[in-house]
């Protein structure tokens, strides 16, 4: 036990830190949050003293059912594709390499540095190379010419093309039937392995689920109320593309740390049983890893959720197809002269990277 | 796992492969960057430069020499500032008990996931009030504290490695709340501070939003000079690639050099969050 | 007796000047800051500006603060937070018209430049209309140093020569020959990245409304939902079928650069794109590229003017106001736009210092009729153009003219164009 003094101390020690991020932090989230409810962005928005009123939610109103920010809400498919697609392949790629390298005869270290190279690199390096790697008539796409097969067509960054096209009315309605996939599938599984806590209460979510969704395609009542398409851009691909080289050795360096706190009697232990290499992999090495898989899923995942210099320096802040929701709150605020719609963005943004953060901070901190 | 059959070298060809792969992109920058303005095309842009042409370094060492300054004095000073408050927090938050001790740390850590765009208009009106709206010295300040988050819980999980009972020793000796910091942890601390030195200054050196944001042109880093550069009319990539090379060499010398603390630098902050 | 007198005035004259120059610059020293989006290509112009500005106030360093980005679209933002950072440059790059005074007029950020006219005689050299775009009731609020226009078709003779086509002076002419085209293999219009289309857009609409209808579409007179704006959407949609798949990647320079490599035949962009290709290049005008009033725009002069302004909060004000009188004086004019590519703003400039281009551009812009840009700034506010290009977004990705129509329409009433 310390002295009263030094407690005192140590009080007075970390006081500086905690105020300032109380006031970069959450002091500025607050007042964020107070002027996405106002009407900054009026004609005399750029005054040193701009006249400003409340609004309440109308701006959020806007953002989601505004005939005019369809933009916004294409980016909000963005972000979503992207940030599947990147972490998806970060994680299997990264396993992967990690795989791979643990298998190595030599060398490991050089094929460790040059798969995690990529990741001490600014997003903005990355851009401004994979910016020239996918020019649509150059780089990739006439790599097969240097074999004599015609060039590639595809056009990864500036396609117009979009796959599974929905009506956003019925946005609501498909959250609902994702969340009830997800929540069936964790139900099944809890059957399977004769769980019953809490089965009745998942049971009930599942049938609350099926009844929003089921009642939404049946009266067709949507959000908006005109159709508006949107759907999974293909010029994303070359973005996740430069992402995934990018953070993919991220991913490996994880596993491979995992893969080597794995005991080795473990292994010996399946393979006295007579476990195959695969299996002990499969059945033993994979379950291990598994709270490593969570913390990236949470890290990569936030980085693609907020992602804003890579797509800014790869195609450009006007380039509709790859936009995301960072982009759009910076070309609101700062060139449309909206403010309050920016900080808006911004506020939702924050949202939904809470979604992901704070429960992983309350279970990483409870543990402890 | 090493295996040394057939697996063993299929998993070496493969590795190679891969290898090429990934470095493709540094490839691509480095051979365009080294080519005359007049023999950069789409279709040969794949090819050997016909002879070594050092006119897009030139160029972009003159544009970029004072943002290269900037992004040193900007990343050395933000990363020594943010190590050495991260320290002494990690130390408090690992030592001593207080009210509220448990909800402090997560609340720290949850300033480091936060989407900057949430905080940008606030920040920026701060900014111009306090006066530091332009300069480096703001964007240090601004450096400084949204990097506390990572450099206390690094820190801080260092120190939970330290024995109590030392602490207790020296509080014996009738050392103080500074006298074991001073005598103590600091002496130990010599890894941590390389591992967190090394984490900050990458992710200060490479940052683009606050920079672009923050600053007045003749402040700003070497990664904003080098967007609007890249973003603009960019019809000869030499300049783009050789400015991306020089953009990128700071951080590549010290990842080569010292990748392993690189790496436990990144394993803790996933690991122990 | 008379030439002694003449003499002795002269003397007094220069006498009076040198004091006046000296009392004027004592003040004068120091820095100015000049934030453009004027880089790269359109550098040398600018570098000249600032020699002469050098030579004649040598006590003062100028930074050359420029953010590239075609059409400015980046150096808009940057501007914006050091603006709203209360850290305005001395003198920043802006559009005359809506996009100077929508923004930062309204806003109390610009002083009144009348008095510098007055001062430096302006109202004689620069043109009547021009005053309509670069003031207000309360005052005038930028120097304009150029104007440039938007309306122009570019093609090169040699290439066209080969496919068997001629340049369209109407749309449907251009419908007609682009099959042809494709046919051959050749893109009958590049296009580049999102601003570049509106930039067609304009043309398209001037062409199809005709110069007063197109005003009145500013003014609030004509409906954005009237069957002739669904039209103008309409043509342009089957205009955009014969342009390049992979526009969204290519800034402008590269949209010019297809014409001149043969990919593409046409290609509308403005008058800067003269100075690109003569410049930067090296076609020629006439022996290398031809050009004309975009299709169905003969005899109309689509302007728009870059200028500058005096912020209020300028940090080195009498430099800045030092800066204002170089580029609005002769020199300074008649020194900037050649090399630019833009025609001076004022009626008095040395027309043989300019190319074959600019000079025609210079007897096009005394005889036509003239009407201001929307993708550069002239009649339209930015929230206005921010907005536009999400229209313009949709349209591009749904090709639907009414949608499109509607969704600009609404943009009008939310941006405070049309009431």
């Amino acid at each position: 036990m310390r002295s009263r003094r030094e407690q005192l101390m140590a009080a007075l020690t970390i006081l500086p830190s905690i105020a300032l991020l109380g006031i970069f932090v959450y002091g500025f989230i607050g007042n964020s949050i107070h002027m996405s409810t106002t009407d900054w962005g009026q004609e005399a928005a750029m005054s040193l003293t701009p006249n400003i009123q409340s609004v309440g939610m109308d701006n959020y109103r806007d953002l989601f059912t505004g005939f005019l920010n369809v933009r916004f809400r294409q980016d909000l498919v963005n972000m979503f594709f992207f940030t599947l697609l990147f972490v998806g392949l970060s994680l299997l790629i990264g396993l992967f390499l990690a795989t791979l390298i643990d298998q190595l005869i030599w060398g490991e270290t050089f094929f460790r540095t040059v798969f995690l190279y990529p990741m001490s690199l600014s997003m903005v390096v990355t851009g401004t190379i994979w910016r020239w790697i996918l020019q649509p008539r150059g780089g990739i796409n006439i790599l097969p010419t240097l074999i004599g097969l015609p060039p590639g067509e595809f056009l990864w960054l500036s396609s117009r093309t979009q796959t599974l096209v929905f009506d956003w009315s019925h946005i609501f309605h498909y959250i609902c039937l994702i969340l009830l996939i997800a929540v069936a599938v964790s139900t099944y599984g809890q059957w399977r392995r004769r769980e019953n806590k809490n089965l009745a209460r998942k049971l009930v979510l599942c049938a609350v689920l099926m009844g929003i969704f089921l009642s939404g395609i049946l009266t067709r009542i949507g959000l908006l109320n005109f159709p508006e398409a949107h759907g999974f851009n293909e010029a994303l691909w070359g973005v996740v593309l430069a992402a995934v080289w990018q953070m993919s050795g991220y991913t490996m360096a994880l596993y491979l740390a995992g893969l080597r706190t794995i005991p080795h009697e473990l292994r010996e232990a399946a393979r006295v049983d007579g476990g195959s290499e695969f299996q002990i992999y499969r059945y033993v090495d994979l379950p291990l890893l598994k709270p490593i898989t969570a913390s990236a899923i949470v890290i990569l995942g936030h980085i693609a959720l907020k992602i804003f210099d890579l797509i800014f320096a790869i195609a450009g802040p006007d380039h509709y197809p790859t936009s995301m929701p960072a982009i759009t709150m910076f070309l609101k605020t700062f060139r449309g002269n909206e403010l309050a719609v920016g900080s808006a963005i911004g506020v939702i943004l924050f949202l939904i990277v809470s979604l992901l953060i704070v429960p992983y901070l309350v279970v990483s901190f409870r543990e402890e | 796992m090493r295996s040394r059959g057939i697996l063993g070298v299929s998993a070496q060809i493969l590795a190679i492969l891969l290898a090429i792969v990934y470095l493709v992109p540094i490839y691509m920058t480095v051979v365009t960057s080294l080519k005359a303005p007049g023999e950069i095309s789409l279709v040969s842009a794949w090819e050997l430069p016909s002879s070594i042409n050092w006119a897009g370094y030139v160029v972009a060492w003159e544009r970029f020499a004072p943002n290269l300054r900037n992004s040193f004095v900007l990343a050395i000073g933000a990363t020594l500032i943010s190590a050495i408050m991260g320290s002494l927090n990690g130390y408090v938050l690992s030592k001593y008990r207080f009210p509220g001790a448990k909800i402090v740390m997560p609340l720290i850590v949850f300033g480091m996931f936060i989407p900057y765009q949430s905080v940008l208009v606030p920040l920026f009106r701060f900014m111009q009030k306090t006066g530091l709206y332009g300069g480096l010295p703001g964007l240090i300040l601004v450096h400084v504290v949204y990097g506390l988050p990572i450099t206390t819980l690094l820190f801080r999980s260092f120190y939970h490695e330290i024995p109590n009972e030392l602490l207790d020793a020296s509080s014996i000796d009738g050392a103080g709340f500074f006298g074991i910091f001073r005598y103590l942890i600091l002496p130990l601390s010599g890894p941590p501070f390389l591992v967190v030195c090394i984490w900050q200054f990458t992710q200060i050196w490479n940052e683009f939003l606050f920079a672009v944001t923050l600053t007045r042109p003749s402040s700003q880093p070497i990664t904003v000079a080098l967007a609007n550069l890249a973003g603009g009319q960019a019809v000869s990539w030499n300049l783009p690639m050789a400015g991306s090379v020089l953009a990128a060499l700071p951080t590549t010398i010290i990842y080569v050099l010292l990748g392993r603390y690189f790496v436990r630098g990144l394993l803790a902050g996933a690991l122990k969050g | 007796m008379k030439t002694l007198k003449w003499l002795k005035a002269a003397t007094v004259c220069a006498a009076l000047i040198l004091t006046l120059g000296t009392i004027a610059s004592a003040a004068i020293g120091g820095e100015l800051e000049i934030f453009s989006w004027w880089a790269g290509d359109e550098g040398p112009a600018l570098e000249a500006l600032i020699e002469l500005y050098e030579s004649k106030y040598p006590e003062v360093t100028v930074i050359n603060a420029t953010v590239t980005g075609g059409s400015g679209v980046n150096a808009k933002a940057v501007l914006k937070t050091r603006m709203l950072g209360g850290d305005p440059p001395d003198a920043f790059q802006v559009h005359a018209g809506q996009e100077l005074i929508g923004t930062w007029v309204v806003a109390q950020r610009m002083e009144d430049l009348t008095w510098l006219f007055e001062e430096e005689g302006w109202f004689e050299v620069f043109p009547d209309d021009l005053f309509d775009l670069l003031s207000t009731e309360e005052g005038i609020w930028s120097v304009p140093v150029n104007i440039h226009r938007s309306n122009v078709l570019y093609f090169i003779p040699e290439n066209l020569e080969r496919w068997g086509v001629e340049a369209p002076s109407t749309w449907d002419e251009f419908l007609e020959i682009a099959p042809k085209l494709m046919n051959q293999g050749v893109i009958p219009m590049s296009l580049g990245e999102n601003w570049t289309a509106t930039h067609l857009w304009e043309s398209v609409a001037l062409s199809e409304l005709g110069p007063d209808k197109y005003g009145d579409l500013w003014n609030g007179e004509l409906s954005w939902t009237s069957p002739e704006v669904v039209g103008v959407w309409e043509l342009f949609g089957e205009i955009l079928e014969y342009t390049n798949p992979d526009a969204p990647s290519l800034s402008w320079q590269q949209a010019t650069d297809m014409i001149v490599e043969g990919q593409a035949a046409f290609n509308i962009m403005g008058d800067w794109a003269s100075g690109y290709l003569s410049v930067t290049l090296n076609v020629q005008p006439v022996t290398g590229y031809g050009w004309a009033a975009s299709p169905g725009t003969e005899g109309m002069f689509m302007a728009l003017s870059d200028s500058f302004g005096l912020p209020v909060g300028s940090p080195n004000r009498d430099n800045t106001i030092a800066w204002l009188k170089t580029i609005g004086g002769l020199d300074g004019q008649d020194s900037f736009n050649p090399l630019k590519g833009s025609i001076s703003a004022r009626i008095d400039s040395d027309l043989t210092k300019y190319d074959l281009y600019l000079q025609s551009a210079a007897s096009d812009y005394q005889t036509g009729q003239i009407v201001g840009s929307l993708a550069h700034g002239v009649v339209a506010n930015e929230r206005f153009m921010n907005d536009f290009a999400t229209v313009m977004d949709i349209f591009l990705a749904n090709k639907d003219a009414r949608a499109a129509a509607n969704a600009a329409h609404i943009v009008a009433i939310q941006s405070g164009m049309t009431k």
